[in-house]
């Protein structure tokens, strides 16, 4: 009929035509349907200095190694507390100039962590300025690019220049003070703001279960606990590192620590909960309260009273919900 | 009798076609419940070792059959030692035995030919120039000796010159985007090694991607598609000027888009779309040239078919079109529609571009340096009409448990599956028109890249299908296997089978052929260094992807794949030094004419 052995017209028309369609079914049609969303209730506006922040996010590619999407499965709980949603990307995903497309935030690799959540799980502005310094001044094992053209180098920083406490190691004079500059602020300011909303109650988007066997906890309150050093690893670990000594100038050290090391814990979950900000020489710490449960608190507690030569007693559940709720009713 | 064979072979296939479509909703479908227990026994992993296997032992009988060669060299060495083992024994003899041997000897010696005894009085002389080379020294080389090309085309210097010209800014970009593809790999060795805004991993990882392929696969599947669409044609090229302006402005996308990714300025960080649209616009009007220089040529054509290569290479130029266009268009890609386009673009790329126009220059290529026809002419259209269907629909599968609607991604994984369908067709198609050639692999310097393209074309698809499906997804998702299955897509199949075509084409409308020594370096370098790459980011990216299930922290997962990361970058600098090699062969195979006057001189002198 259409003799496409013979009729180029027919051959070059029909498959432009059909793919146009094919296209048509498959692309076009559920992004136009993808793009008639709302944003949550209680999800935030980007400021302007957080826009500029993702600019920068993309300017460097970062996208290329680090993704923003928590799948609908197991594995991924890790990286927030529900599954992702269209709405999720209703702010973040516009177009950002006349020239440049609404970012491909989603992400297809993960050499680095993902960042759905990441304001949350890290919230402290100066380790994030010392880690885009150099990834390797906080995380030894990291293989992040450095980022030192959004810093500058000052000998005599002023009153309102943003200091970054880097360790000697990675600096290359002892006198020039390495300053962020606004740059590297709004980048700091962008990660801080990505955050999972709330869902409202009524909806129902959960994980996938992983088929694998749980194993099943052994008897004793001991193990009804979660994994301390695991909750350590991933909350805690990238201030205070993994070897429990801190950094100089940044972070302090848990290892020998007095507070730590106190037989009465109040003060050391009081500072879990609700943060730290009593000494100038370290950076300020954010609390805790709304991120961890208290059998989860009262598992990170007992490993950094037992690790790295530490010898406290271990507390119970029950003494952290006792300090919890005192604690609030401080703080109101 | 043999046209009744195809015609069977053909309706079995179709029964094949038939009965894989009826299966594939059980295959896809079996997949969802993702268990990571038993991992290893889940059908994706077994199809993928499987795949696997297929290459390794293909790769053993080409080396096998070297290793054959050079056996029967030793061997005929061996007999030599008997002869001189036997002239010992002659010397040995009685005097009465040598007497009577030589007086046989000397009646023989009597005996006259009368010079007519043959048929012929006359002189031999090669007058058809069938002898390609007189030696003096038949030593034992390692390997054979590989054929000349033995032909010559009459091609209008007018398009020789474009080919060049296309041909050599694809070697350019070759080289360039692969530099920097090992110097991004080696920073996941060593994260310091630069601290320069411009060199950063972030902003160079793009140039590598986007230079390799709209610097070099593209270039180098125009410059080859002219020739294809003139010689099937039957016909000249319609215009020469339209195709080097399209060659400029093609150029000039990729040096400026790189340029842009280099200080900063990106679309928005998808994949392959990189590029800010007005320099997407110049390479898109390269294309929108090239199209109608190619439509125009067919449509010129002084024959009533038109061949299957035009039927792919136009279909790709259409399509490709098509798709730059819907994934620039920025009306429905706020929110998620960006990730839908996203997928539908960055897969499609591969796949209506590359894929398609890789196989209409094989259909061309391959059956040409075999000096034969295509197997068949219907699965090459089967594979046609369903690749376009098939193809166009499984971009979503890059987003496999995302938050996009959960139909989009079913749809992409049957349809995933289903790309068995033209891939075997395909393969059938090239493997069976080199059924009955199999002893050309070690006498041509061409086919070993063919066979690899082919077979890699097979591997790497059906793998591609394979990861598709949700268990797969589940281990590997997000991880290095992605960066190897790319490689062994837009590698092992890609740029093996446009070297063939380069290697195949360039010699006979040049007249001047490379080393084979060279080309045996270009091609061994490329394929162990593919290897070695593809198998580290495989077992890296599969052990990566159990331990985040493990629930393990994530720098654990960093930790591991260290080593895997050194053997890649190791593979890649093989890679990188083939490619070197490679622009040596073009080099030699291209140079000025003046070169080829001296040699000609020499060898007048060594005749004289």
């Amino acid at each position: 009929m259409f003799n496409l052995h013979k009729n180029h017209r027919n051959l070059v028309a029909i498959s432009f035509v059909v793919f146009v369609l094919l296209s048509l079914f498959i692309a076009v049609m559920p992004a136009y349907q993808l793009q008639e969303v709302s944003p949550l209730p209680d999800q935030p506006e980007l400021t302007t200095s957080e826009l500029n922040g993702l600019h920068i996010f993309i300017s460097e590619g970062c996208v290329a190694c680090h993704t923003q999407q928590v799948r609908n499965i197991e594995m991924d709980k890790m990286w927030g507390s529900r599954p992702s949603i269209p709405s999720d990307y209703y702010y973040s995903k516009q177009r950002l100039d006349v020239w440049r497309q609404s970012p491909s935030l989603l992400g297809s690799e993960r050499t680095g962590p993902d960042l759905t959540n990441v304001g949350v799980r890290q919230p402290a502005d100066q380790w994030h300025l010392l880690h885009l310094y150099n990834p390797r001044s906080v995380v030894d094992e990291s293989i992040m690019p450095a980022y030192p053209w959004l810093f500058e180098g000052k000998e005599n920083p002023g009153q309102k220049d943003v200091v970054v406490p880097v360790p000697a190691k990675f600096l290359k004079s002892d006198k020039t003070k390495i300053i962020a500059t606004k740059e590297a602020m709004d980048l700091v300011a962008y990660l801080q703001s990505l955050k999972q909303a709330p869902m409202p109650s009524t909806s129902t988007s959960e994980f996938i279960p992983s088929t694998k066997k749980k194993e099943v906890a052994a008897l004793g309150e001991k193990s009804m606990l979660p994994d301390g050093e695991q909750l350590y690893m991933q909350t805690c670990v990238a201030c205070h590192q993994a070897n429990g000594q801190g950094l100089v100038g940044a972070f302090p050290p848990l290892a020998g620590s007095k507070i730590v090391n106190d037989e009465n814990p109040e003060m050391m979950i009081q500072i879990i909960l609700m943060g730290y900000d009593a000494r100038e020489e370290y950076a300020v710490m954010v609390g805790f309260a709304d991120q961890l449960t208290d059998e989860e608190i009262a598992a990170i507690a007992n490993h950094e009273r037992t690790s790295w030569g530490n010898n406290a007693p271990k507390i119970t559940v029950e003494e952290v919900t006792k300090i919890r709720s005192y604690t609030l009713s401080l703080n109101k | 009798m043999f046209l009744s064979c195809l015609k069977m072979n053909s309706r079995k296939f179709s029964y094949l076609f038939v009965m894989m479509a009826m299966l594939l909703p059980n295959l896809v479908f079996a997949q969802s419940a993702p268990n990571p227990e038993n991992w290893l026994t889940s059908p994706g992993i077994i199809g993928t070792f499987f795949l696997i296997a297929i290459v390794l032992i293909i790769a053993i009988v080409i080396a096998l059959f070297r290793a054959s060669s050079y056996i029967g060299t030793v061997k005929a060495k061996k007999l030599n030692a008997e002869k001189m083992a036997f002239n010992e024994d002659l010397i040995g003899l009685s005097e009465s035995e040598i007497d009577e041997i030589l007086l046989k000897r000397k009646q023989a010696l009597k005996f006259k030919l009368a010079g007519e005894e043959l048929g012929s009085a006359e002189q031999a002389l090669d007058e058809k120039g069938l002898v390609s080379k007189v030696s003096h020294d038949p030593g034992a080389p390692l390997v054979d000796e590989k054929r000349k090309s033995p032909l010559i085309f009459e091609t209008p210097p007018d398009l020789k010159k474009i080919i060049i010209f296309y041909l050599g800014a694809s070697v350019f970009w070759l080289v360039f985007g692969t530099l920097v593809g090992q110097y991004v790999g080696m920073k996941f060795v060593w994260p310091d090694m630069d601290h320069v805004a411009w060199l950063s991993f972030g902003r160079l990882r793009p140039v590598h991607t986007n230079t390799v392929f709209w610097g070099w696969a593209s270039m180098a599947m125009i410059g080859l598609g002219y020739f294809v669409i003139a010689r099937t044609s039957n016909t000249t090229i319609h215009s020469y000027k339209w195709a080097w302006t399209a060659w400029w402005f093609l150029n000039l996308s990729v040096l400026m888009g790189n340029y842009f990714l280099m200080i900063g300025i990106n679309n928005g960080g998808g994949e392959y779309r990189e590029y800010i649209w007005p320099i997407t616009l110049i390479f898109a009007l390269g294309l929108v040239i090239t199209f109608f220089n190619y439509y125009k040529t067919v449509a010129n054509r002084k024959i009533s078919e038109i061949y299957i290569s035009n039927w792919y290479i136009l279909a790709a130029l259409i399509w490709t079109i098509v798709l730059v266009t819907i994934g620039y268009i920025p009306t429905y890609q706020d929110g998620l529609g960006e990730t839908v386009i996203q997928g539908y673009y960055m897969h499609q790329g591969v796949g209506m571009w590359f894929m398609t126009f890789t196989l209409g220059l094989t259909y061309y290529y391959l059956p040409s340096s075999l000096n034969k026809p295509i197997y068949s002419y219907s699965l090459g259209v089967l594979a046609f009409w369903t690749q376009m269907l098939f193809y166009t629909m499984i971009g979503s599968h890059h987003f496999v448990f995302s938050p996009l609607p959960w139909w989009l991604q079913t749809v992409a994984i049957v349809f995933s599956a289903g790309m068995f369908i033209p891939v075997v067709a395909g393969t059938t198609n090239f493997l069976m028109t080199m059924k009955g050639s199999w002893n050309h692999i070690s006498k041509s310097y061409v086919l070993p890249f063919f066979l690899v393209g082919v077979v890699f074309y097979f591997v790497g698809s059906t793998q591609g299908s394979l990861q598709a499906f949700r268990f797969t997804n589940y281990v590997w998702h997000f991880t290095d296997f992605n960066v190897a299955h790319s490689h062994m897509t837009m590698y092992g199949i890609i740029s093996f089978l446009l070297w063939a075509s380069i290697y195949a084409i360039l010699p006979k409308i040049t007249g001047k052929e490379p080393k084979q020594l060279f080309v045996g370096v270009h091609f061994w370098m490329a394929f162990i260094g593919l290897f070695a790459y593809m198998i580290s980011m495989m077992a890296g990216g599969t052990l990566r992807g159990l331990s985040w299930i493990e629930g393990n922290y994530f720098i654990q997962s960093v930790v591991l794949m260290k080593p895997y990361w050194v053997w890649r970058a190791i593979g890649g600098s093989l890679m990188f030094l083939s490619h070197l090699m490679f622009a040596y062969n073009f080099y030699v195979m291209t140079r000025r004419p003046l070169v080829l006057a001296d040699q000609t001189k020499k060898l007048d002198t060594i005749t004289a």
